[in-house]
């Protein structure tokens, strides 16, 4: 299992050709508390890049985009009932969604964990 | 000036500490040429309050007021009685002259009373949640049709024949700005069901209304159960709440969402403005709602409270994809509303309604009683359609020449029906006697004879 | 994913607040609790005495509601009294000064009340014949012609109901001259400014246009640079929105030459004059190039704020815009005034309608009285006096905060929050200022100043309100740059401590329910 990021702030955590996608703690933590998680409905066919979630704070409200090109399998549901989740495991028990991925080598440009870490202490 | 509090020296002491000579020194980045050397010509200058008080107060008296006449006109706003409360409620300066709540801590008296207000509009449209008020009826309506698609991620409505002309004009509007089809029944008197036969898997929602602008009330329960049948929305319109208290209210009909003019309580009839468009619809669809929603939380110390919420649906957080772009709503006149359903409470809706649901049925009988009326609304509430053996605008002006205010001709509404060139919509409430009654049929009688 | 750099805390920290007495009743002294109307025990009574219904009639043909509305109705001195003790947890310009940036709240004269209650304005139907209604329309036609004065245009649309309206109307008069010619498909892209209030960008995204961004400078105006880089291409471009005086407090120097810019890449100038009350009387928006502009008359003119509304939005137009123009509007001829109510005939080329009837009656007269007890002296005046308190506010408190720009600034005082202590925010100096007994100012707006607050004081303040204003800003701007974290906590003194916003965002809770029954019989 290998656990890639963007520069948009996403992770994106590979297993064959299931990836689980989420929002970094970095981000979370830079959102406050997040009140509401809009997910995708199974099935939908989503470009890298594409609007893929909305996540929302009190007063903001982000888009999520498609790390990776593919098809949404499962969305989150736990997050309906509790958004905190994402702000107390972001990179655990708060991913969004699991997507099968169309085209495995759009992980290769992705930035690895000392990479992104690096990346963020730029900021 | 009356309304300007400082004096020559303080202004003096203000360019002295802020460092300037004067005034002018504020205004060097307008160019040049938009400098006016004076005041704006072709203006008169200030006057004192009892000067404006005559004046306006000669414009007014131009005007016959609905009071002053037997007065039957409705189509989309209702002379009803407010009470002497209602407006001292709203006349209190820390209603009046405040801000939308965005410091709640300063800001309890607007935010409990919208949250009541919330919970009085769910209660009669039987709906599970509202939001703290729009422009008016057809801006809602118009809202309500962009919603609906938003939520199915389609672009298509579907107008019932009977839905207020003006209600309709401002949906297409909006609609058609953002490329979303708009197909409109014919007019028609009674043909609200109709709206079940016009759904199909591209249409986003139909929008019919009950009772509709010819007063027709309608169980619109077939037209929902079609659009739910094809994954749409229905969306339940009225003109008159006060009809709620008595008639099969949208959430009873399976509405989505409801939407409606709310004029009717608490607000006087103002020559069609300022009024309160009422935003109703199911839990389900709570995060696509235009408009702000107020809701229930505690303070830090674990008291309740009531803070502005779910606000990233709306223009200062979204902005470009906000619900919509609404930021000033009807404060104001959601406070009339519920300060005047606070008094009446469900027992009191009720029993208005009843009242008007008579005074209307009264009418009715004394018209059709004149030779040549016919009564063309099969059923209604306060609101009915008749039809005269000569043109409605004549009608109408020989009843105005007898002191009555007789109603609406529907080709106001329709100019390009020839077949409601004769029709007139005349509506009655509380507020109409039988005095009116027998004085608008005696007036019909002698001109029709 | 995008993220928005301005969140802010929206859950209360726990505060050691000051001791507090508790009461058995919940009052506090001249402090009334106060609960719900569905506490109370007036369900299934009501508070109004109505004639007995006969109960013989129906012609309702079985369409009848099944479950009764189930609502509490209040005798009229219960609802008195709950209304007046709400009240008076509200603050209100009558109260104090109410600096809120970009709202304008001025003292709202009450003749404009006593005019607007007039039966002859208040109790008038908008579809009764025209002829009984000579005197409204009369009205109508009398504050479009001091409008359109004003503003140095040739034409008015009267209907829009707010400023967010009155955008609508002239962002769609601008996408019907488009589609008369023949450009409304390709012309598509409308700029806005990142200081744009949001109103703008969501306007122009409901009438189907794409908005583009474009940066202010430093000096708090449009980057003409980028101003002209994105119109580069110029086929696709519909117009701009921008706001002037701008959100930043600031007049657009350069507004001549975007006008220019703007028509010479075939574009319209859609002006948000929701700041008119800096230049009312002194500049006339017509000279400046513009196509279409809105009027706030609840901030201009000084029709109330009514805690969020109503309002009213008229919209000038230019020459161009003019014939698109919605209905319904008013035409005099040898009968009188009379309402050309359909897109048809004289009005072939209007975009439409945009309300239920003819706009904010009750606010016209309100504001007609406002324009006719100032003259065109007063007017001026009111530009000003409102110019001249904010730069005296600026001047008093720009050695303790940071303003956000350099020099002179216009109706309003916009400051970052540069100077406060590492953990102390904007939203803290608001709060603060609540137990000094003032509103707050606007904050976190303008997006393009970090931590932004924006104070407006209007015209109608003394100096010595002003003073007092300062002097309490001013203690609280020293403690927030010495780290004051007592500040965390306030405001200490007001109705309520801190709200959770996110509890409530989280569990939204729109409505009350009753109580579930088994808390009902513990009780
Ligand atoms: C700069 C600006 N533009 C537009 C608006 C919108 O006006 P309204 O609230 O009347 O719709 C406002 C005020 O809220 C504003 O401050």
């Amino acid at each position: 299992m290998t656990v890639k990021y963007t520069e948009d702030h996403e992770w994106v955590s590979v297993e064959g050709d299931t990836a689980i996608v989420g929002i970094t703690s970095y981000a979370a933590e830079q959102l406050g508390d997040v009140v509401f998680v809009e997910l995708p409905e199974e099935g939908r066919n989503s470009n890298k890049g594409d609007e893929l979630a909305v996540v929302e704070s009190v007063k903001a409200a982000s888009d999520v985009y498609a790390p990776v090109s593919g098809i949404v399998k499962e969305a989150n549901s736990e997050l309906e009932g509790a958004p905190e989740t994402v702000n107390q495991d972001p990179e655990g028990k708060g991913w969004f969604v699991k997507m099968l991925i169309t085209d495995p080598t759009q992980l290769d440009a992705m930035m690895d964990a000392d990479a992104y870490k690096a990346f963020c202490a730029d900021l | 000036m009356r309304y300007l509090p400082l004096t020559q020296e303080d202004r003096a002491d203000m360019l002295s500490v802020i460092g300037a000579n004067s005034v002018d020194d504020f205004y060097t980045d307008v160019p040049e040429s938009a400098r006016l050397p004076g005041t704006v010509p072709g203006l008169p200058d200030h006057q004192g309050e009892l000067a404006v008080e005559r004046y306006l107060t000669k414009l007014a008296n131009k005007n016959v007021t609905a009071s002053e006449s037997a007065f039957f006109v409705g189509c989309g706003a209702y002379k009803h009685h407010v009470p002497a409360s209602v407006d001292m409620v709203i006349q209190r300066s820390e209603f009046l002259t405040t801000y939308t709540p965005y410091q709640p801590e300063i800001a309890q008296g607007t935010l409990q009373t919208l949250f009541e207000f919330q919970t009085q509009v769910a209660e009669i449209t039987a709906m599970d949640v509202a939001n703290a008020s729009m422009y008016d009826g057809a801006t809602s309506c118009a809202e309500a049709a962009v919603m609906a698609c938003r939520a199915t991620r389609r672009k298509k409505v579907v107008l019932s024949g009977g839905l207020h002309p003006h209600y309709a004009a401002s949906t297409k509007l909006l609609c058609e700005a953002q490329g979303i089809e708009v197909v409109q029944l014919p007019a028609a008197i009674d043909g609200e069901l109709e709206l079940a036969g016009a759904v199909d898997d591209a249409t986003a929602c139909v929008i019919g209304q009950s009772p509709n602008v010819f007063g027709t009330i309608t169980d619109m329960t077939p037209v929902a159960d079609a659009a739910h049948e094809k994954k749409a929305l229905f969306v339940s319109v009225f003109t008159e709440a006060v009809s709620l208290g008595l008639v099969k209210p949208p959430g009873e009909m399976g509405a989505d969402i409801a939407v409606g003019e709310g004029q009717s309580i608490g607000n006087s009839l103002n020559f069609g403005g300022p009024y309160v468009g009422l935003f109703a619809a199911t839990q389900k669809l709570v995060r696509q709602m235009p408009g702000r929603l107020c809701g229930e939380t505690t303070d830090a110390e674990g008291k309740r409270g009531f803070v502005l919420t779910l606000s990233t649906r709306e223009q200062h957080i979204r902005r470009d994809k906000a619900t919509s772009n609404i930021c000033t709503n009807s404060g104001l006149c959601a406070l009339a509303f519920t300060a005047h359903m606070t008094l009446l409470g469900g027992k009191g809706l009720r029993d208005l309604a009843v009242l008007n649901h008579e005074a209307a049925c009264d009418l009715a009988d004394a018209l059709e009683a004149v030779d040549g009326v016919e009564i063309i609304t099969p059923r209604f509430f306060n609101e009915f359609a008749f039809r005269v053996p000569m043109n409605a605008a004549d009608a109408l002006q020989g009843l105005l020449d007898r002191d009555v205010v007789g109603g609406v001709r529907a080709s106001r509404l329709y100019p390009h029906e020839d077949e409601l060139s004769n029709v007139i919509v005349c509506a009655a409430t509380e507020c109409t006697t039988p005095e009116d009654i027998a004085a608008y049929a005696s007036a019909l009688k002698e001109i029709l004879s | 994913m995008s993220m928005n750099s301005q969140g802010r805390p929206s859950t209360p920290v726990a505060t050691g607040s000051q001791h507090d007495t508790e009461t058995v009743s919940g009052s506090k002294g001249l402090y009334q609790f106060e609960p719900l109307i569905f506490e109370t025990d007036r369900w299934g009574k009501t508070g109004v005495d109505l004639p007995k219904a006969k109960g013989t009639k129906s012609r309702l043909g079985g369409v009848e509601r099944a479950g009764k509305a189930e609502l509490p109705g209040l005798s009229e001195p219960e609802t008195v009294r709950h209304y007046v003790r709400l009240s008076q947890r509200n603050y209100a310009i009558d109260l104090g000064l109410f600096p809120l940036g970009s709202c304008t709240m001025k003292h709202n004269p009450r003749l404009n009340e006593k005019m607007a209650r007039l039966p002859g304005f208040a109790d008038i139907h908008p579809m009764q014949p025209q002829a009984s209604v000579q005197g409204a329309l009369e009205l109508i036609d009398e504050l479009a012609t001091w409008l359109k004065t004003l503003t140095g245009m040739p034409a008015v649309a009267m209907s829009p109901k707010a400023g967010a309206h009155g955008e609508l109307c002239g962002m769609l008069a601008i996408r019907q001259a488009l589609i008369s010619r023949g450009e409304a498909d390709t012309r598509k892209r409308v700029l806005v400014p990142a200081s744009a209030h949001g109103t703008n960008p969501a306007t122009a995204a409901q009438c189907g246009f794409i908005v583009d961004e474009i940066s202010a400078d430093k000096r708090g105006r449009v980057d003409m640079e980028d101003l002209r880089a994105k119109l580069e291409k110029t086929d696709d471009v519909a117009g701009i929105m921008l706001t002037n005086p701008n959100t930043c407090g600031l007049f657009e120097t350069d507004i001549k030459d975007i006008a220019d810019l703007i028509h010479e890449a075939g574009g319209y100038f859609y002006c948000d004059g929701a700041n008119f009350n800096a230049i009312v009387g002194r500049v006339r928006p017509g000279d400046l190039g513009i196509d279409a502009m809105h009027i706030n008359l609840h901030k201009t003119f000084s029709t109330p704020h009514g805690g969020g509304g109503p309002g009213s939005g008229p919209t000038v137009l230019s020459e161009a815009l003019a014939p698109f123009a919605p209905v319904p509007f008013i035409l005099k001829d040898e009968d009188g005034f009379r309402l050309v109510e359909e897109a048809e005939e004289e009005a072939k080329e209007s975009f439409g309608r945009m309300a239920s009837f003819h706009g904010q009656m009750g606010m016209f007269v309100r504001a007609l009285s406002y324009m006719l007890s100032h003259g065109a002296d007063g007017l001026k005046q009111v530009a000003e006096d409102a110019v001249l308190n904010a730069n005296y506010i600026q001047a008093k408190l720009k050695t303790v905060m940071t303003p956000a720009f350099d020099g002179f600034c216009m109706h309003e005082a916009l400051f970052s929050d540069k100077f406060t202590a590492e953990g102390i925010e904007t939203i803290d100096i608001a709060k603060a200022l609540i137990d000094e007994g003032y509103h707050p100012m606007t904050m976190y707006f303008p997006l393009v100043v970090h931590g932004a607050m924006l104070i407006e004081p209007t015209e109608t303040e003394s100096k010595a309100e002003l003073d007092r204003f300062c002097g309490a800003l001013e203690s609280v701007a020293r403690r927030a740059a010495q780290g004051d974290d007592t500040l965390k906590g306030a405001p200490y003194l007001a109705p309520m401590k801190r709200l959770d916003e996110t509890q409530a965002a989280r569990k939204p809770v729109l409505k009350w329910v009753p109580p579930a029954p088994e808390q009902l019989a513990a009780e």
